[in-house]
C-alpha cells in the first residue's frame, strides 16, 4: 500500500505578523517556518506507523512550493519519509494547491492520502476535499484514528457532541487532527538520512487560481478586561447591552 | 601586527601577536539546514521531556533521569561526536557543541548528559584500545550503559595529581586491587560504567582504570546535598580492594594525568557552549516576564533600569557564542590538518583541542561568568518572583554556580591561562618576545597623535583591539621581567593578565563575527549586532585598563611605572559614545521578539 502525505510549511506559531506591500502582503523577514502541525503530528506519523507495522509499503510526502520549501520537506523526511517530492510552483489558492497534488497523485497511485485538516497559517481547511474531488476519491475530514484493515478504512471522527465511526474502501483522502498519531521528534540516523532519500522537483501543468486575496487586516487591538462585582447583575447586563452589544 | 600577518588558522595563543581575517572564524549565524535540525530535536527533547520533569528530576525520582539519559540516547544525542564504527554518528567537534549549547538549557539534566559524553564517556573513546571501545562505547553511545569519571578526592581537587587512591596488582597478576576514595563524582548513582585514576604502588603519576559498577569492592555513598543541579547525581564512590581486570588499565601506566588533563581541554569548551545554552533560556524568560509585568500602568520592560539589564545580559552572551564557535572551528581545523598529514584521528582530536587550550580555559572562565551575571540579573528583573521556588529563577540562579567551580575553578583556568601562554613562549612555540619589544620601543617613541585614519565600519574596534594586545603585551613583559621566577607566586598579578587575555581574546572573537555576519547580511540587517560589539569593545577597554594598572602599581614603581601608566592609557583609549541608546537599540529588538534572538 502507497500513502502520499501532503506538508505544508506555515509560520511558527511565535511568528510577529508583519504586513507588507500597502497590506497586500505578509512579510517573511525573519519568519521561521515549520511544518504544519497537523500534518506533521498526525498525517505524517500516521503513515509512518502504518508502515512500520507492515500495513503500507511506502510513504511519500509531497508539498508544493520553491525551493526554500525544502528544509520542510526534508525535515518530514527525517522523521522516516521515504521520498519527497516538491512540485515546483508557488500555489496562490488551495485549489492551485490541491490541483498539483491530485494531478501528481493521478500519476502514481496512491491508496491513501493523508494530510492535516487545516493548515495553521490560513485555516481555509479545504485542501484535503478539492484533493479528493479531483481524483473521483471518498474524503473522511476531522479523523482522530485511522484503521486499514485490508481494503478498508476505519476512521474515527469527532461530530457535534460525539464521534461517528466511518469505513470507506480505498483510496481515500483522509484529513486528520488530534488523536491520530503522537508527535515525534526527529532522531540523528533519521536526520543524517534524510540527506540520502530522494527528492523529487516536479514542474506541474499550471492552473489558474480560483481565489484572490485582495488585502489583510490585523485584528483589533484586545480591550481591557472589566471586572464585574457578582452582587452588581445590573450592571453586568447593562454593559452587555450597550458596550458590548451581545443582548 | 600587519595585514600580511593574518592568516587563515592562527595557532592556539597566537591571537595576542596576529590578526584574524573576520572570513577565516565561524559564526553560528552559518549553521547548516541538518545542523539546525539536530538543534531543533535538542530543543524538541528539552521541551517534550526535560522542562516539565524539573522539579521530578530535581527530587531525585528514582530511576527518572537514567531514564531520560536513555530517551536522549534513543533520540542519537548521547553517540553524536562517537565514530560510526562505535555506534555513534561522527559528527563534527561544532555539531556536538551546537548540542552541548541546546541541552544547555536543561539544568540538571545537562549536567548528566555532559558528564556522560563528555568525561564518562571520552576517555576510553580515546585512550581504550579496540577491544577496550567496542565492549564499551556502542552501549555508551546508545545510553544502554552510563558513564562516570572518579578524578577528584576529599584532599585532591584542582591538585589532581595529588590524590590518595593506590592500585596494586593482585598476586595472581589477573587483577588491579584499586583502595581510595573518590567525591564529586557526577552520575555516580546510576552510571555502569566509571574511569577511575589512581596511582599504582608509589608511582609519581596517576593511571586511569575502566570500572564497572558492580565490581567487588566498589560502593556508593549516599547523594551529596547541594547548592544547584540537585537532580544531578553526586556521590563519593568508595574502593575497597575493588578487584579490576588487567585488561582494564586504560592507556599505559602512568599516562592518567595527561588523560585527565586532555579530556578537561575538552570539557571546559564544552561547558562554555552548555552555558550560553542556559543563558539564552534564562534572557528569553527574562523578557517575556518583563513584557507580561506590569507596574505603573506599563510593562516593566518600558523603563530602562530593565532594558539595561536584558541589553547587557544580551550583549555578553553574544560576545561569549563568538569566542565559542570561533576556538570550536579552530580545533576542528587543526584536527582536520593533523589528520591530512597523517596522523590517527584520535591522536589529531587531542592534539588539536590541545592546540587550543589556552583559548578552551579563558571561555570555560567567560561564559561561566557570563552565565551568572545573567542569572543574577534574571532574579532581579523577576523581581520578588525572582526570589520564589515557584518561578524559574531560583533554580536558574542555584544551578548556574557550579559552572565556575567543576572543570577546573575559573581561578585555576585563569592561572592556566597565563602559564600556558608563558610557557609557550619559552618553548618557543609563540613569539612573544619579539612583539614585546615592540610596544617596549613604542613607550619610549612619541605617541601617533592621528594622521590619516582608516575609516571603515571596523576600523575603531580593530585600532581598539590591537591596543588591547599592546597593553598586554606591555603588562605581561614587565610582569615577566621584574617578578621573573616569582611571577608563578604573585596570583593576583596571573589574575590581572588573564582578565586581559579573556577580554582580548572576546572582544577579538566579538568584533570579527559582527563583521563576517556584515558581510553576508550587510550592514542594516546587523545594526543590533553592531551596536553590542560596539558597547562590549568600548567596557572591554576599561576593563583591561583597570586590570592593567593593578598589575602595574603592583610591582613597577618611580619613572617606569608612570611611563607605563601612561602607554596603558594609550593602549586602551576608546573614544567616547552613547552607549545608552546602543543598549537600548538592543533591548528594543529583544523587547519585541519577545526572547533573545541574536
Amino acid at each position: 500500500m502507497k500513502i502520499l502525505v501532503c506538508i505544508s510549511q506555515v509560520p511558527d506559531t511565535s511568528t510577529k505578523i508583519i504586513l507588507k506591500d500597502n497590506n497586500t502582503a505578509i512579510s517573511s523577514d525573519g519568519v521561521t517556518y515549520i511544518i504544519n502541525p497537523y500534518d506533521e503530528w498526525y498525517a505524517l506519523i500516521r503513515a509512518l506507523e502504518l508502515k512500520e507495522t507492515g500495513v503500507a509499503s511506502d510513504v511519500h510526502l509531497i508539498t508544493v512550493g520553491k525551493a526554500d520549501v525544502e528544509p520542510i520537506i526534508r525535515k518530514g523526511l527525517a522523521l522516516g519519509g521515504d521520498e519527497a517530492i516538491r512540485i515546483d510552483a508557488a500555489a496562490n489558492d488551495p485549489y492551485e494547491t490541491a490541483s498539483y497534488i491530485a494531478e501528481y497523485a493521478k500519476s502514481v497511485g496512491y491508496d491513501l492520502i493523508l494530510c492535516g485538516k487545516e493548515s495553521i497559517d490560513y485555516n481555509n481547511g479545504v485542501t484535503g476535499v478539492m484533493i479528493a474531488e479531483l481524483l473521483d476519491a471518498d474524503y473522511i475530514g476531522f479523523a482522530a484514528s485511522i484503521q486499514i484493515e485490508g481494503n478498508t478504512a476505519i476512521v474515527n471522527r469527532e461530530i457535534e457532541g460525539g464521534e461517528e465511526t466511518d469505513t470507506c474502501s480505498l483510496p481515500v483522502v483522509i484529513a486528520c487532527q488530534k488523536g491520530v498519531a503522537e508527535a515525534r521528534i526527529p532522531n540523528m540516523r533519521g536526520i543524517m538520512a534524510a540527506r540520502t532519500r530522494p527528492l523529487k522537483v516536479v514542474t506541474p501543468t499550471a492552473v489558474a487560481p480560483v481565489a484572490a486575496i485582495l488585502s489583510y487586516e490585523m485584528p483589533p487591538a484586545k480591550a481591557g478586561i472589566k471586572l464585574v462585582d457578582p452582587d452588581n447583575m445590573d450592571e453586568l447586563v447593562e454593559l452587555l447591552h450597550s458596550e458590548a452589544k451581545v443582548i | 601586527m600587519n595585514a600580511t600577518e593574518s592568516v587563515k588558522a592562527i595557532k592556539g595563543g597566537e591571537f595576542l601577536i596576529r590578526e584574524t581575517a573576520a572570513e577565516s572564524i565561524f559564526i553560528p549565524e552559518e549553521w547548516n539546514e541538518e545542523q539546525l535540525m539536530i538543534a531543533e530535536t535538542c530543543t524538541n527533547f528539552l521541551a517534550q521531556h526535560i522542562t516539565p520533569n524539573l522539579n521530578r528530576i530535581d527530587e531525585q525520582e528514582e530511576g527518572l533521569m537514567a531514564h531520560l539519559m536513555e530517551e536522549a540516547g534513543n533520540l542519537g544525542l548521547l553517540g553524536i561526536s562517537v565514530p560510526e564504527e562505535y555506534g555513534g554518528f561522527g559528527k563534527d567537534f561544532k555539531t556536538s557543541m551546537l548540542v552541548t549549547e541546546k541541552l544547555g538549557a536543561g539544568h540538571s539534566f545537562s549536567v548528566a548528559f555532559s558528564a556522560h559524553t563528555g568525561i564518562g564517556t571520552l576517555p576510553i573513546l580515546y585512550y581504550g584500545n579496540d577491544a577496550q571501545k567496542q565492549k564499551y562505547i556502542p552501549k555508551l553511545a546508545s545510553g544502554e550503559w552510563k558513564g562516570a569519571y572518579c578524578l577528584t578526592e576529599p584532599g585532591a581537587g584542582s591538585d589532581a595529581n595529588s590524590g590518595k587512591a593506590r592500585a596494586r596488582l593482585s598476586e595472581d597478576g589477573k587483577h588491579y586491587l584499586i583502595n581510595g576514595q573518590k567525591m564529586w563524582i557526577t552520575n555516580a548513582g546510576f552510571a555502569d560504567v566509571f574511569t577511575v585514576f589512581a596511582k599504582i604502588d608509589n608511582d609519581e603519576n596517576l593511571s586511569a582504570f575502566i570500572v564497572e559498577k558492580d565490581l567487588e569492592g566498589l560502593s556508593l555513598n549516599t547523594e551529596e546535598h547541594k547548592m544547584g543541579i540537585k537532580g544531578s547525581s553526586t556521590r563519593q564512590v568508595f574502593f575497597n580492594d575493588c578487584k579490576v581486570p588487567v585488561e582494564n588499565l586504560l592507556s599505559e601506566r602512568q599516562n592518567g594525568f595527561k588523560i585527565a588533563v586532555n579530556i578537561l581541554n575538552l570539557g571546559r569548551i564544552k561547558l562554555g557552549g552548555g552555558t550560553i545554552g542556559a543563558s539564552k533560556d534564562v534572557i528569553s524568560l527574562a523578557i517575556k516576564y518583563a513584557n507580561e509585568r506590569e507596574q505603573f500602568g506599563r510593562p516593566i520592560s518600558k523603563y530602562g533600569a530593565i532594558r539595561y539589564k536584558l541589553a547587557q545580559q544580551a550583549i555578553r552572551t553574544y560576545a561569549s557564542e563568538a569566542a565559542i564557535y570561533r576556538a570550536s572551528q579552530n580545533m576542528e581545523e587543526a584536527t582536520d590538518m593533523l589528520v591530512e598529514s597523517g596522523m590517527d584521528e584520535i591522536k589529531a582530536k587531542l592534539k588539536g583541542t590541545e592546540q587550543y587550550a589556552i583559548e578552551a580555559a579563558i571561555i570555560k572562565v567567560h561564559a561561566s561568568e557570563t552565565l551568572d551575571y545573567v542569572v543574577d540579573e534574571g532574579v532581579q528583573i523577576y523581581g520578588g518572583m525572582g526570589f520564589s521556588a515557584e518561578a524559574p529563577m531560583d533554580r536558574a540562579y542555584r544551578d548556574s554556580r557550579i559552572n565556575r567551580i567543576f572543570e577546573g575553578t575559573n581561578e585555576i583556568n585563569r592561572m592556566l591561562t597565563v602559564d600556558m601562554m608563558l610557557k609557550r613562549a619559552m618553548k618557543g612555540e609563540l613569539d612573544l618576545m619579539g612583539p614585546a619589544q615592540k610596544v617596549a620601543g613604542e613607550l619610549m617613541s612619541i605617541p601617533d597623535f592621528g594622521g590619516a585614519e582608516e575609516d571603515g565600519l571596523f576600523s575603531k574596534e580593530k585600532k581598539y583591539i590591537a591596543g588591547f594586545k599592546k597593553a598586554i603585551l606591555m603588562v605581561a613583559g614587565a610582569a615577566v621581567q621584574k617578578l621573573m621566577t616569582q611571577l608563578g607566586k604573585e596570583q593576583e598579578v596571573l589574575m590581572n593578565l588573564a582578565d586581559m587575555l579573556i577580554e582580548l581574546y572576546v572582544s577579538e572573537s566579538l568584533q570579527l563575527r559582527v563583521e563576517k555576519l556584515v558581510g553576508i547580511k550587510g550592514e542594516d540587517a546587523c545594526k543590533e549586532q553592531l551596536d553590542i560589539m560596539r558597547v562590549y569593545v568600548y567596557e572591554a577597554a576599561e576593563r583591561i585598563l583597570k586590570s592593567g594598572k593593578e598589575a602595574l602599581n603592583s610591582f613597577a614603581e618611580g619613572d617606569e611605572l608612570r611611563m607605563m601608566l601612561m602607554g596603558l592609557r594609550r593602549f586602551t583609549k576608546t573614544e567616547d559614545f552613547n552607549t545608552t541608546q546602543a543598549r537600548r537599540n538592543v533591548a528594543a529588538k529583544l523587547i519585541a521578539e519577545n526572547k533573545y534572538c541574536f
